[in-house]
């Protein structure tokens, strides 16, 4: 039997083995720590913030005499209180750590409260009494068409224009028009927001934080309390997930928890509840779009014009980088000859928006994917059919450059769709399911394949870049730190194989550290898919540097060229030469040859224009394609996927099995995106603004019953053409957007359903609710 | 009834708890009191399942007790509530430093994990179906199991395997006599009136202890399954001084069958109700499958469900469309009335000062009539969701086929659970067929002026209300044979006949 536990070392490669999660025997047994199960400190106090209860306005009174008065309260914090600069904004200055007179969203921070418990701090912070003033000529902007109207941008609207779209116009055959709208979604990380702030001596701080981005809230903390880096360092080992959402908004915790550290000089731990979570922290964007297409008899598009606006909410954190990402993607795998694009960045009266796996990219595709459906209906044409014609060429020419300027160099999307609709049967079963619902009323059955390129790397280049540190003790063990984090998806697992690979030493010799600021510094955040690639290079570089040193004594010893060393099998041999890695490394120890090392890397051939949006922002191009069986229920709306069949281009794939644990958990994420996840606020009424989808009850993630009861999933044999860790590709966002296909599925059924000639119209989520409006069913608009 | 600690069993002994108030949650006490980490936190109102527990309970006849485990929700229920019970978490799954119980090697096995902040609490659903089926299990049965563990990471297509997996390693099962050595041994503990902080709950152990202490304190609270109550102060912060657990009662904890009657006690769980009724009317199953979640079903009682009178509680209009009485009592006086006279207005029942609800009582379809009957709900998601609509329909026929009486019940359409009263007269002595839908569909809109909120726009829940109507006809008349509900299809096989 194959227990996990027995310790059965393996030797061998270890890069390409499905080993488990590193941590999977702490998950099960609840031994992993979190931070909310760390021992507690003497003396620590438990924080908890108060929301504004208005969308927009200006506070006129902040009564908080009875929240310092309950018993147990120790601290209360406002604006004033802040030492430093008061944001917490990623890149703009426009995103207050807490509110001061000004009141922008709905949950809002306005104070925070330290407490001897946490029930305490919670009870106070409800006794605060508030007041205030509010402009009825200046209602709260709640929606894109208000924001769009008004222009309230949070960043300036962006053009980008390829090719001669007028004439493209002229000269089509066919012209379609259209607008749809996409929800936004809520990351439902498992483990809420949490800091844990911890002073120590000489006006220092030590932050336990759950956070991809430990480097920045390092930053952001000592801006706060007006020191300098070095004053703070922050620790993270891992995350009960992030998706996104512990990228830029696990500082604002973090700063409020180093504040009442700061002020009261003990452990402050602040562990948001879930609603105030859902509340008071940014989501995906909600996208809507409006399209012109001209295209010719075959499906071919020739011209596109295109309004894309992002609901961003009050300030901008990373929605400049999502929008760039949304233009970069909204080629998906086609070729655009023409297109005049308009990117618009909507300030609203709600919480920020922010990074959320795919980070735009799926926004981007999620509106080519209906114009190119609604061309395939306009013509008559299987939409498969009509997405094949447009996928860029596999050869160097003209049809192979992105509208932003970028060679596609390694698409595989033609052979890897062709594959995967034989393999799934798409011809045969698109016709037996015409069949059906030719003779079926009430249900109604759809199918649709869709494809996936998604570009890896960071868009803004700087953050391109990793460092690790690795040491190798006296006893042959080897200790690795490096700049990423982990929040489930087997970065440390796939680090550690990697540098095992390096010293061919079994995994179970090469433990990881947590990610500390004090170890790696200058971090990028643990997004954009990178981490493997850049942090599995870097460390891949420390082993590199030590092997190098151990091959150089090893050549002195046996006489040998340092090329002839091979670490492999827990032995380091050459020729005439043979010994254990640990005597190896003791020996080195004793020759005084240094036995850690830092390595380094950026990634290589990268430049990308902010200004004009145009250059090779991508190191490589992930691939995939998914086909979605579902069916709907024309009484209800209600939907239900039956069948899912995935091919994804993991490259050489450095552990298959958390490879294949990503696609599959990206997509019924994604499924979850477009079908059952819906964000709903007031829309008027004293509470305009206020999200009512503020927790699990009222906020639908999909659940087991969910996931299609034939849902299979293939890695596509391509190893990475780019010099990438291991010819791997990341793994990360891409197959979220394999969820595309669910939604277009959908659409298929609901075009069973409808009189032919009838235009489509369906808003994601596709609810129930949306699904019976696009059926025509409800005697009312979208609301 | 005396003064004194909870007691229950725990990590293999009594446990006894005196100290926290008695709405401190137990997950609160294990975490933050007892700091036995491996239980999380995800939500605080039992719709995640991080915390998930597995609660030990005699069940059966004296002297033929059985060991009941059950899997709750552990941050909304209070501590008083494990008195006399035995609580397991994912910390005494394994045998050994090295013997992972196979539900957690199932799980390493399968990369059931990611993550991992969800993980204990799967474990522990998967632990308690472990333990209570010998064989394993269908996708469905499974599925059912996890509905109310949420994992944002798997796609859950692991855990579910891991499900499988666990049946085919060696059966490792509970050592069950000293727990029930240990639950027999407080069962004859006298009935607990537990004061903390300056707050006091009683857990009366007889029907006659429960009736004189609601009539001594009408003003505290009656908590059941506590799955509602446990967010009053999770969320709203709400302090109560002073609680009445009824989970101790025996007698309120009783089904009884018989002579063309079904008598559901006010303290049966929604698991053993939602069992009780299927096996009474077996159109409940659909609702049965959909109503919240396995752990809220299991702490959960139908009593509570009724009581609490939410113009969105699932199980009323089914309940009301086959004619169930309530039955209340006050003192030693029971008094019964229609469920649908209880509801006066938004969460405003008949229940007087002093009285509480006893029991639910359901009769057979009158003989000489045919009886149609669906429970139907509608929802953004298949598990664990509050309805947009919910419906209970019967239409009872004479021998020509013509309506001799409908109820038609539902709830998400107005301030309380309502029967369509303008439909049914539309009905009414028509036959069952479409036109007569037609009526009754046209007629739903004099019924009811919903509202919109976070699940459904009005327009959306007028619609669905009739079109469920729709649906109860082509259920109960063949409707030309072409399959009208989801649950019926499966992908398509090409070459198969549609």
């Amino acid at each position: 039997m194959n227990a996990p536990h027995a310790r059965t070392v393996q030797h061998g490669p270890q890069v390409g083995r499905p080993l488990p999660h590193e941590s999977a025997a702490l998950h099960v047994s609840g031994a992993a720590r979190y931070i909310d199960d760390l021992p507690e400190l003497a003396g620590t106090l438990h924080a908890a913030p108060g929301l504004s209860t208005c969308a927009r306005g200006r506070i006129t009174r902040l009564d908080l005499d009875a929240v310092r008065a309950l018993p147990g309260v120790r601290c209360v914090l406002t604006a004033a209180d802040i030492p430093g600069s008061n944001n917490c904004g990623p890149i703009l200055h426009d995103d207050p750590v807490i509110a001061a007179s000004e009141v922008q969203f709905y949950g809002q921070v306005i104070f925070v409260v330290a407490a001897e418990t946490r029930d305490i701090a919670r009870a106070a912070v409800r006794l605060a009494r508030v007041e205030y003033a509010t402009d009825p000529a200046h209602p709260p902007i709640l929606d894109m068409d208000s924001a769009i109207a008004a222009e309230s941008w949070v960043l300036p609207p962006f053009t980008l224009t390829r090719g001669p779209v007028d004439e493209a116009f002229a000269r089509a055959p066919h012209h379609l028009h259209g607008h749809a709208r996409v929800g936004g979604q809520e990351h439902f990380y498992l483990e809420g927001q949490i800091s844990y702030a911890q002073p120590r001596e000489d006006h220092s701080l030590h932050l336990i934080c759950s956070t991809q981005h430990p480097t920045e809230m390092q930053q952001m903390v000592s801006h706060v309390l007006g020191w300098r880096s070095h004053q703070v360092s922050v620790e993270c080992r891992r995350m009960g997930g992030a998706f996104g959402g512990k990228e830029s908004q696990s500082a604002q915790w973090a700063c409020l928890a180093a504040l009442l550290a700061a002020r009261t000089g003990r452990p402050v731990k602040l562990r948001l509840d879930r609603d105030d979570d859902m509340v008071a922290t940014g989501k995906r964007h909600p996208f809507q779009y409006r399209w012109e297409s001209a295209f010719d008899a075959t499906g071919l598009l020739l011209g596109l014009r295109l309004e894309m606006a992002s609901d961003c909410g009050f300030s901008a954190d990373l929605s400049g980088p999502v929008n760039d990402r949304a233009i970069c993607h909204i080629d998906n795998a086609y070729y655009l000859d023409a297109v005049a694009l308009r990117s618009l960045r909507c300030k609203t009266h709600r919480v920020s928006n922010t990074a959320f796996r795919g980070f735009g990219g799926p926004q981007g595709m999620f509106v080519i994917e209906t114009v190119l459906d609604d061309i395939a209906r306009h013509l008559g044409l299987d939409p498969l059919a009509v997405r094949t014609r447009n996928f860029y060429a596999t050869e160097p020419g003209p049809r192979s450059t992105t509208h932003y300027a970028m060679p596609v160099e390694d698409n595989v999307a033609p052979a890897l769709v062709a594959e995967l609709a034989a393999d799934c049967d798409y011809a045969a079963r698109r016709a037996a399911m015409a069949a059906f619902n030719a003779h079926s009323p009430v249900l109604k059955r759809g199918l649709a394949l869709t494809p996936l390129k998604f570009g890896i790397s960071f868009n803004a280049t700087h953050y391109n870049q990793a460092g690790a540190l690795v040491h190798v003790y006296t006893d042959g063990t080897v200790l690795v730190s490096h700049g990423g984090t982990e929040m489930g998806q087997g970065l440390y697992t796939k680090v550690r194989q990697i540098v095992a690979h390096e010293f061919g030493l079994p995994v179970e010799d090469v433990r990881l550290s947590s990610t500390d600021t004090s170890r790696v510094a200058n971090t990028s955040a643990t997004a954009a898919s990178s981490g493997t690639d850049l942090n599995g290079k870097a460390a891949q570089a420390a082993c590199q540097n030590i092997k190098a040193r151990l091959a150089a004594l090893v050549a002195e010893l046996a006489g040998c060229d340092p090329a002839q060393v091979e670490f492999a099998e827990g032995q380091v041999r050459a020729p005439g030469f043979s010994s254990g890695f640990a005597a190896l490394v003791m020996r080195a120890y004793q020759a005084r040859i240094q036995l850690w090392d830092a390595g380094f890397y950026r990634t290589p051939k990268i430049h990308f224009d902010p200004i004009t949006k145009l250059g090779r922002p991508f190191f490589y191009f992930a691939y995939g394609a998914a086909c979605s069986e579902v069916a709907i229920d024309t009484l209800t709306g209600e939907t239900r996927v039956l069948r899912v069949d995935v091919l994804h281009d993991a490259g050489q794939s450095i552990n298959p099995a958390l490879d294949i644990g990503q696609i599959e958990g990206g997509f019924i994420q994604g499924m979850g995106w477009l079908t059952s996840e819906e964000l709903w606020w007031r829309p008027d009424g004293p509470q305009a603004g206020r999200l009512m989808s503020h927790a699990p009850s009222t906020y639908k993630i999909p659940t087991a019953s969910d996931v299609p009861e034939v849902f299979r999933m293939k890695l596509y044999a391509n190893a990475n053409r780019e010099d990438s860790i291991h010819r791997s590709k990341a793994v990360g966002e891409p197959p979220f957007m394999l969820a595309l296909s669910v939604f277009q599925a959908i659409r298929d059924a609901v075009a069973a359903a409808l009189p032919a000639g009838r235009p489509l119209q369906l808003d994601a989520p596709a609810t129930p609710e949306a699904v019976l409006r696009a059926l025509g069913a409800l005697d009312e608009p979208t609301p | 009834m005396s003064e004194r600690p909870i007691q229950f069993y725990f990590r293999g002994s009594l446990h006894t708890v005196q100290g926290p108030a008695p709405t401190r949650t137990v997950l609160q006490y294990l975490r933050e009191d007892l700091r036995q980490t491996g239980t999380k936190e995800g939500c605080a109102e039992g719709d995640c399942g991080a915390c998930t527990v597995v609660i030990g309970e005699l069940a059966g006849a004296p002297g033929q007790e059985e060991l009941q485990l059950r899997a709750v929700n552990a941050c909304i229920q209070f501590l008083p509530s494990l008195d006399g019970k035995a609580l397991f978490t994912v910390e005494d799954l394994a045998s050994g430093p090295d013997a992972p119980h196979p539900v957690q090697q199932a799980l390493i096995l399968h990369h059931g994990s990611q993550c991992g902040f969800c993980t204990p609490g799967f474990a522990m659903s998967l632990f308690a179906l472990y333990e209570n089926r010998p064989d394993c299990p269908t996708r469905d049965a499974i599925d059912h199991t996890l509905s109310g563990n949420l994992c944002r990471c798997t796609g859950y297509r692991p855990i579910v395997d891991a499900a499988r997996e666990a049946y085919a390693l060696p059966r490792t099962l509970l050592d069950r006599a000293p727990v029930i050595a240990a639950l027999k041994q407080m069962a004859g503990l006298p009935s607990l009136d537990y004061v903390a902080e300056g707050r006091r709950s009683h857990s009366p152990r007889s029907l006659a202890e429960l009736a004189a202490l609601r009539e001594r304190l009408p003003d505290a609270r009656l908590v059941a399954g506590g799955t509602d109550v446990g967010l009053w102060v999770t969320k709203q912060g709400r302090t109560l001084d002073e609680i009445i657990l009824i989970g101790h009662v025996p007698e309120l904890k009783r089904i009884q069958v018989g002579a063309g009657r079904l008598e559901i006690g006010a303290g049966v769980t929604l698991s053993d109700a939602f069992a009780a009724l299927t096996g009474f009317e077996p159109q409940w199953a659909e609702l049965a499958r959909r109503f919240a979640s396995t752990p809220v079903k299991n702490a959960g009682t139908l009593g509570g469900n009724v009581a609490n009178g939410s113009p969105i509680g699932d199980s009323m209009p089914g309940l009301i469309a086959l004619g169930c009485e309530i039955v209340l009592q006050k003192g030693s006086q029971p008094r019964s009335l229609a469920l649908e006279d209880f509801y006066l207005d938004y969460q405003k029942t008949d229940l007087q000062p002093g009285e509480f609800v006893r029991a639910l009582v359901l009769d057979a379809p009158a003989p000489g009539l045919t009886r149609h009957f669906r429970s139907y709900k509608v929802a953004k998601r298949l598990d664990q969701d509050i309805s947009a609509v919910a419906a209970g329909l019967a239409v009872h026929l004479d021998d020509e086929g013509l309506i001799r009486r409908a109820r038609l019940a539902f709830g998400g359409m107005a301030a309380t659970p309502r029967r369509a009263a303008a439909c049914e007269a539309a009905m009414l002595g028509r036959p069952w067929t479409p036109d007569t839908v037609r009526l009754g569909m046209a007629a739903l809109r004099e019924d009811f002026a919903p509202f919109s909120d976070v699940r459904a726009t009005r327009s959306y829940r007028l619609s669905v209300a009739a079109n469920l109507l729709q649906r109860f006809w082509l259920e109960t008349s063949g409707g030309g044979g072409a399959p009208v509900r989801l649950d019926q299809l499966h992908p398509i096989q090409p070459g198969s006949q549609p």
